[in-house]
């Protein structure tokens, strides 16, 4: 009974991993193959194995074409891909947390907390001793936590039951408020931080492997204490009454989700900037594809959040080449109207 | 099972729970009863851990309610809230195995046959399992009760408790779910605790109530004992009256409508203007429903009543299914068998003797159709066989004031001594035993009372109701005997 029930059980959801991993695969080797210069999806195969197993010989390839894919392509793309499946994880537990499917790094504000610890790092040349090249990312979750933190506060002394609306409202109140104080550092310092703007408009090209050395330990201890909480989040988007009730350390579980979702967010902050949406559309997507269990949702969204982030920087880079868009404004593109239509389905419910 | 002792407590400010203390034991079910704002709900979230209190203690299975973690009180207390949220779309059952999150051990948390098990069990339980894969959000407000009833009921709870569970419902599923309830705790030993807004129900169902007061405890007991017309009328400050259920001994309370003033118009009065005599038919048409207490063949016990008729029907009527053959008449004739009382007699109805009498503060109109063809002596109708054959006398009194329960008794009482004394001074015989006769073996009555102006607490003989129906009915029989003796002799 048991095993049989666990066999259909996954087989429902097997496929669901399939279609999101074989998006995902295929959204990185269009990133690496498309450019100035395309490369045969082979040759990246090739390469790629090449470096993991050293025994693969690399005859008969361009060794031009194994530079790009190693030392441009590939960790764009990779980056990229950790950025959107960190927005994504983090965006679908504050949905389950905040029981809201407009909640989203970006439209409660928590993106804006980490951004203006990035800024206030590189204003203030704050270092922290020992922590390197950790330092920028560490202001950033640091802030995006203390933002999360006093939006919810704010929201429930406005209202205790905390709707929707004004989760979402304070998340704007507060991030117009700091990127006002953004932009007052900004304007006080002089042409050098002026590239900060650039980078404030979220991007993820030329980075390189450094910026990949700093986001994975924070995208895996983020992902693992969400994924730690699955069961939690399903509880907890019952409301959280209903979660203790049940039996969930409702105060315990809340702290990790917003600690792990500020972790995720201000990591993805620190190394490609503001990116909007990708956090709000994924786990809507993912859930109305495969169901709101977030058992399936979180590693989902981590899949079809890193292939679409793929997706965007690819489109970004080559819709206009060889000028290369900011990637925020393709997910905003894409991401705002997605944000309206889910408004609106809401309000039809209503 | 569980025991609340001297607690205070509730949200910052003032606390809405004052110093309360009860005990609730195994396999009761318990309800909690009280106005808005006396602090029901305060005291189910303290019992559940959600809200700490102040000071005093919450023992649960003689443990303090603070020393369980939420896995160990989950597995012995389980909620089923007034509304449930749902944000996503989750099926049922993922709904209901939610409930086994507390039984689950490990970091892995994985599924046991034994959770799958009690997952099934409880949504047959619930009647829910035939749509196990839907969405919650599809179902309609009676459903998804039952769906989280079935998540609380899958953790296997010692203690169950309910916050009002059935507002939203309608009447079947609420007489279900609380027929469900009563099993369970009888049965399987679950102690149910539950908020109730509807006092009947609550009287209909629970073991033990509870009424708070301002947050303060104003009875502990048993339904009769806590739902006392008095007790209620001071803790809701409403008007109420109670009633006896028809079937079940409990109590059951109504509201008592404030009239509009308007209505005063309608402080009519019935007399002899009202009566119509149509060939083979009397009727009274009330301009509004009269309280009635009857034997007639329609519209008899008690109810209230706009029409009353008395119809003649031919000594060879077919009885064999009067009541519905009378309820076809009604109909024909333009009225509404819900609305009348309707009496039948062999007697010409042209023969009935009516009076008005006016008193002081009410008026009595009596009205009485008499054959003696099957007169019988009560007291030896022993020597009678049974056969059911068209009423012979039939007495309406139609009273302009407001009578209690007791004074319509009291009428019926008085009108039968009347009609008695009525017979024995015209000598009418009992044919069967040639002795005197008490009146004849299918005689109606009927009383209708307007319940306006004067209250008239009794009716018995020397009270001044008893008497004007004493001499009404009386005299009123003594000529219907006349008039259709004169008739026969004819």
């Amino acid at each position: 009974m048991q095993k049989q029930y666990i066999r259909t059980y996954l087989n429902n959801k097997i496929l669901a991993y399939i279609t999101a991993a074989a998006f995902l695969l295929c959204a990185m080797l269009m990133g690496i193959s498309i450019g100035t210069v395309s490369v045969h999806p082979m040759t990246i195969i090739k390469v790629i194995s090449a470096e993991i197993f050293p025994f693969i010989s690399l005859e008969n390839t361009d060794a031009m074409h194994s530079n790009i894919i190693m030392n441009i392509r590939l960790p764009r793309v990779l980056l990229a891909g950790l950025v959107g499946a960190s927005l994504a994880i983090a965006g679908a537990a504050f949905q389950g947390l905040l029981r809201n499917p407009l909640a989203d790094p970006y439209t409660i504000g928590v993106s804006s907390g980490a951004s203006l610890g990035a800024v206030l790092t590189l204003f203030l040349g704050l270092s922290i001793p020992f922590a390197g090249m950790f330092t920028l990312p560490l202001f950033s979750i640091l802030f995006s936590f203390l933002t999360i933190f006093a939006v919810l506060l704010f929201a429930r002394n406005i209202e205790r039951s905390m709707k929707v609306e004004t989760i979402i409202l304070t998340g704007i109140i507060f991030s117009s408020f700091l990127g006002a104080l953004i932009s007052l550092m900004i304007a006080l310092t002089g042409e050098e931080l002026r590239q900060i703007i650039g980078w404030l408009l979220g991007s993820v090209s030329m980075r390189g492997w450094a910026y990949i050395k700093i986001i994975t330990p924070f995208f895996v201890i983020g992902t693992i204490l969400l994924l730690m909480n699955s069961k939690e989040l399903n509880a907890m988007s019952f409301g959280e009454e209903k979660a203790q009730h049940i039996g969930v350390d409702v105060q315990k579980r809340k702290m990790m989700v917003l600690i792990a979702g500020s972790i995720l967010t201000g990591a993805a902050v620190a190394v490609s900037g503001t990116i909007g949406f990708v956090g709000l559309v994924i786990p809507h997507l993912t859930r109305l594809l495969w169901g709101p269990d977030h058992r399936h949702l979180l590693p989902l969204s981590i899949l079809m959040g890193a292939g679409f982030l793929i997706m965007a920087d690819l489109v970004s880079r080559t819709i206009i080449a060889p000028t290369e868009l900011p990637i925020g404004v393709i997910t905003a593109i894409i991401g705002a109207p997605a944000f309206a239509i889910i408004l609106m389905k809401r309000k039809n419910k209503i | 099972m569980l025991s609340v002792h001297e607690v205070t407590g509730g949200y910052a400010g003032a606390p809405v729970v004052k110093n309360i203390s009860f005990e609730v034991e195994k396999g009761e079910l318990f309800g909690i009863l009280g106005p808005n704002g006396s602090g029901k709900t305060t005291i189910l979230k303290m019992l559940s851990g959600i809200l700490p209190h102040k000071s005093g203690d919450i023992l649960i299975k003689g443990r303090n309610l603070s020393q369980y973690t939420p896995k160990e009180l989950a597995k012995i207390i389980a909620v089923l809230p007034q509304h449930s949220s749902q944000a996503f779309s989750y099926t049922v059952k993922e709904t209901v195995s939610l409930g086994r999150y507390a039984h689950q051990k490990g970091w892995f948390q994985s599924w046991s046959s034994e959770d799958e098990e009690a997952v099934n069990r409880v949504m047959e339980q619930t009647g829910i399992s035939h749509f196990h894969d839907y969405d919650i959000q599809q179902l309609s407000g009676g459903e998804r009760q039952r769906v989280f009833l079935a998540q609380a009921l899958a953790q296997e709870p010692e203690v169950l408790l309910l916050d009002e569970p059935t507002n939203h419902l309608d009447l079947s599923y609420q007489k279900e779910l609380l027929d469900l309830l009563s099993v369970w705790s009888k049965d399987c030993g679950l102690t149910v605790i539950s908020i109730f807004h509807d006092l009947n129900l609550a009287g209909l169902y629970c073991d033990r109530l509870l009424l708070l007061e301002n947050g303060e405890v104003n009875i502990n007991h048993v339904p009769n004992e806590v739902l006392k017309e008095g007790r209620i009328r001071e803790v809701y400050r409403t008007k109420i009256e109670k009633l006896p259920h028809p079937r079940v001994p409990a109590p059951q309370m109504v509201l008592l409508p404030e009239r509009p003033k308007a209505e005063s118009r309608f402080l009519n009065r019935i007399n002899p203007a009202n009566l119509e005599a149509r060939e083979d038919l009397l009727v009274i048409r009330s301009p509004f429903p009269l309280k009635t207490m009857s034997s007639g063949v329609t519209g008899s016990g008690t109810g209230w009543n706009r029409i009353f008729l008395n119809r003649h029907v031919s000594k060879n009527y077919d009885c064999s299914d009067h009541r519905a053959e009378m309820a076809e008449f009604i109909r024909e004739i333009g009225f509404e068998p819900g609305e009348t009382v309707g009496m039948m007699t062999a007697v010409y109805v042209e023969d009935h003797s009516s009076k008005f009498y006016e008193e002081e503060n009410f008026s009595v109109y009596v009205a009485v159709t008499a054959g003696i063809g099957n007169a019988v002596d009560a007291s030896k109708s022993e020597a009678h066989s049974y056969h059911l054959s068209p009423g012979t006398i039939n007495t309406w009194i139609f009273v302009n004031g407001n009578l209690t329960e007791e004074a319509f008794i009291q009428c019926i009482m008085t009108a039968t001594e009347a009609k008695t004394k009525a017979l024995f001074d015209q000598k009418v015989k009992d044919a069967v035993t040639g002795t005197i006769a008490t009146g004849t073996s299918t005689d109606s009555i009927l009383i209708a009372a307007t319940q306006q102006g004067e209250s008239l607490e009794y009716a018995g003989t020397i009270t001044p109701l008893g008497k004007v129906i004493g001499t009404g009915v009386y005299e009123c029989t003594v000529e219907a005997i006349k008039n259709s003796q004169r008739r026969i002799k004819k």
